[in-house]
């Protein structure tokens, strides 16, 4: 508008708008570059990681593997491998965790939703702190511990550690779910004489459900993908799939390595997908509020 | 009332004791640890974990420095693309490309770019193939710029995503009316978007950094040589010697970091609640 009004004379308004096309041109060609390297720098680890999956000899000083096969992937999914029954272990603790998580956080989230605490705020930044900490000298500690309870090197032990780092996004997401739900049709269902039970598990919970759902997708990865308390207090008993990953890396084996580093990526990938709708930046924003 | 409160507070109870018995207590127990010295309290840890690990100290600060400047820079540069760009296409392949790392384990991370990364790893025999470097000039980057590097690649996603959120809530008029008075697109970034959302930068650089403070298979699994990260130096002091102090004392050197950083989340959580107050007011 302003421009219309301060550039009147045609042949000095045609000038300024090339002027501005050119300029509109470059930033394009600018940004496409700079999405262009973006691209190159992430994706171009992942595809590393791609070809050493199906690589069966590759040497320096060869640029691309001299040999392509699946040998590696029988020997990973073969009846006996190590890689199966430690995919068996992490999921099973990652969906233990999850139920851990529920079981605690639905009751919790709950009743820093709908009821007003005292030092609501504090007990908030009280389940925040396990992420807001470096947690290394934490597990050490809890090794320590657990080592005395003779939970060391068991799966329950593995379990209790990852709710623990799971429950900040269990509990935050589930208060965020709860608060948006609609107070005034809890208050029908009671006054047509429902219980609290029957109205928290007939009206509210359905309604809080995506937001509960969405806290225990990602309990489940920060589970699935967990390596440091894992690395303390289950290891060498409890071989989860990031463990067998960083032994078979570190033993120089990058074929088994990559290899379960795909299977390790499959879940993520798959609710980076489904999640997208969780994920928008404007929810996020409110989450915490 | 007094009924409705016990059953609010009971209904907190089992989330309460696993954070208290799982983080609250090994937390006291590891300050302890650090300072305890046969029977009595001093400094013996810490003095011995600065004498060992006094280079690894600053090397971390160091990675951490630079990881989070980077990451800054990379962040708001995607965010502000994602924002402002009028390209329709370019931001929706920008938005589709930038978060997949996010959802990438950082174990995972570790082990691309231990490939990746390598002197006859993928990119230096791509820049070998485009003739942009000579064999003799390929170099590894397992070592600090590897750390860097994998830092830089894993968090500029979380980063982005929160910059771009705070971005997409701010109100939309401002942008166009600094256009409509003719800012350019870098200068409405700088002047009008990023002054008013300081706190998320700030808040999703703290996040990163306690998040590089706490990775431990990244260091493992590519920082090789000497000098290492904290981490790495804390696991090792451990497996190798059973010493709790010592590493005890490096946990608690890495929380007075955060430290400051924490007390400035505080401090901005504080300030925007006052703000929010003032707006309905």
């Amino acid at each position: 508008m302003i421009t219309a009004t301060i550039n009147n004379s045609p042949s000095h308004r045609s000038l300024w708008l090339s002027k501005l096309q050119i300029k509109g041109i470059t930033s394009v060609v600018l940004q496409a570059l700079l999405i262009l390297l973006m691209a190159l720098l992430i994706f171009g680890p992942l595809l590393n990681l791609l070809l050493w999956a199906v690589t069966e000899i590759w040497y320096f000083p060869h640029k691309l593997p001299v040999t392509y096969g699946l040998k590696y992937w029988q020997q990973v999914f073969g009846p006996h491998s190590d890689a199966m029954s430690s995919l068996a272990t992490s999921v099973m603790i990652a969906l233990t965790t999850v139920v851990v998580c529920l079981l605690v956080s639905v009751p919790a989230g709950y009743a820093l939703a709908r009821r007003s605490l005292p030092a609501r705020a504090f007990v908030m930044l009280l389940f925040l702190m396990p992420q807001a900490f470096p947690n290394l000298a934490v597990y050490i500690n809890v090794a320590r511990l657990f080592y005395e309870l003779d939970l060391n090197g068991t799966v329950v032990g593995v379990v209790l550690v990852h709710a623990v780092h799971g429950m900040v996004f269990s509990v935050w997401i589930t208060v965020a779910a709860f608060s948006s739900v609609d107070e005034d049709l809890e208050k029908a269902a009671r006054n047509l004489g429902a219980s609290p039970l029957r109205t928290f598990f007939t009206i509210t919970l359905p309604q809080a459900l995506p937001g509960v759902l969405a806290g225990c997708i990602f309990v489940f990865l920060e589970s699935l993908d967990e390596f440091t308390g894992t690395f303390f207090v289950g290891a060498p008993d409890v071989i989860t799939l990031p463990m067998l990953l960083y032994n078979a890396s570190m033993e120089g084996n990058y074929q088994i390595a990559s290899i379960t580093a795909l299977i390790l990526l499959v879940p993520s990938i798959l609710f980076m997908l489904i999640v997208d709708k969780f994920m928008k930046p404007e929810t996020l924003s409110k989450i915490g509020k | 009332m007094n009924q409705s409160r016990f059953f609010t507070i009971l209904m907190l109870v089992p989330a309460l004791l696993m954070v208290v018995g799982l983080f609250i207590i090994p937390l006291l127990s590891s300050i302890e640890s650090a300072f305890a010295v046969d029977d009595q309290y001093g400094f013996d840890h810490f003095i011995k974990a600065t004498e060992l690990y006094g280079t690894d100290i600053v090397f971390t600060v160091g990675i951490v420095s630079l990881s989070a400047v980077i990451i800054a820079l990379m962040s708001i540069t995607i965010a502000g693309i994602l924002t402002l760009s009028g390209n329709r296409r370019l931001v929706a392949l920008l938005a589709a490309i930038y978060r997949w790392p996010l959802f990438i384990p950082f174990i995972v991370a570790a082990q691309c770019m231990r490939t990746f990364l390598a002197k006859n790893g993928l990119m230096n025999n791509a820049l070998m193939s485009a003739d942009l470097i000579t064999p003799l000039q390929a170099v590894s980057f397992l070592d600090w710029s590897g750390i860097v590097f994998t830092f830089v690649w894993k968090q500029t996603a979380f980063a982005t995503l929160m910059i771009a959120g705070a971005m997409a809530a701010m109100d939309r008029s401002q942008i166009q009316a600094a256009a409509n008075l003719g800012a350019g697109r870098v200068r409405t970034l700088f002047q009008i978007i990023l002054p008013q959302i300081t706190g998320t930068v700030g808040v999703a650089l703290i996040l990163s950094i306690v998040t590089m403070l706490s990775v431990l298979s990244v260091p493992l699994m590519l920082g090789t040589g000497t000098p290492t990260m904290m981490t790495a130096d804390m696991a090792f002091r451990i497996s190798s010697y059973g010493d709790y102090g010592v590493a005890n004392a490096l946990g608690f050197i890495s929380w007075m970091m955060t430290a400051v950083l924490a007390w400035y989340y505080l401090k901005h959580s504080l300030r925007n609640e006052n703000g929010a107050g003032g707006q309905h007011a």
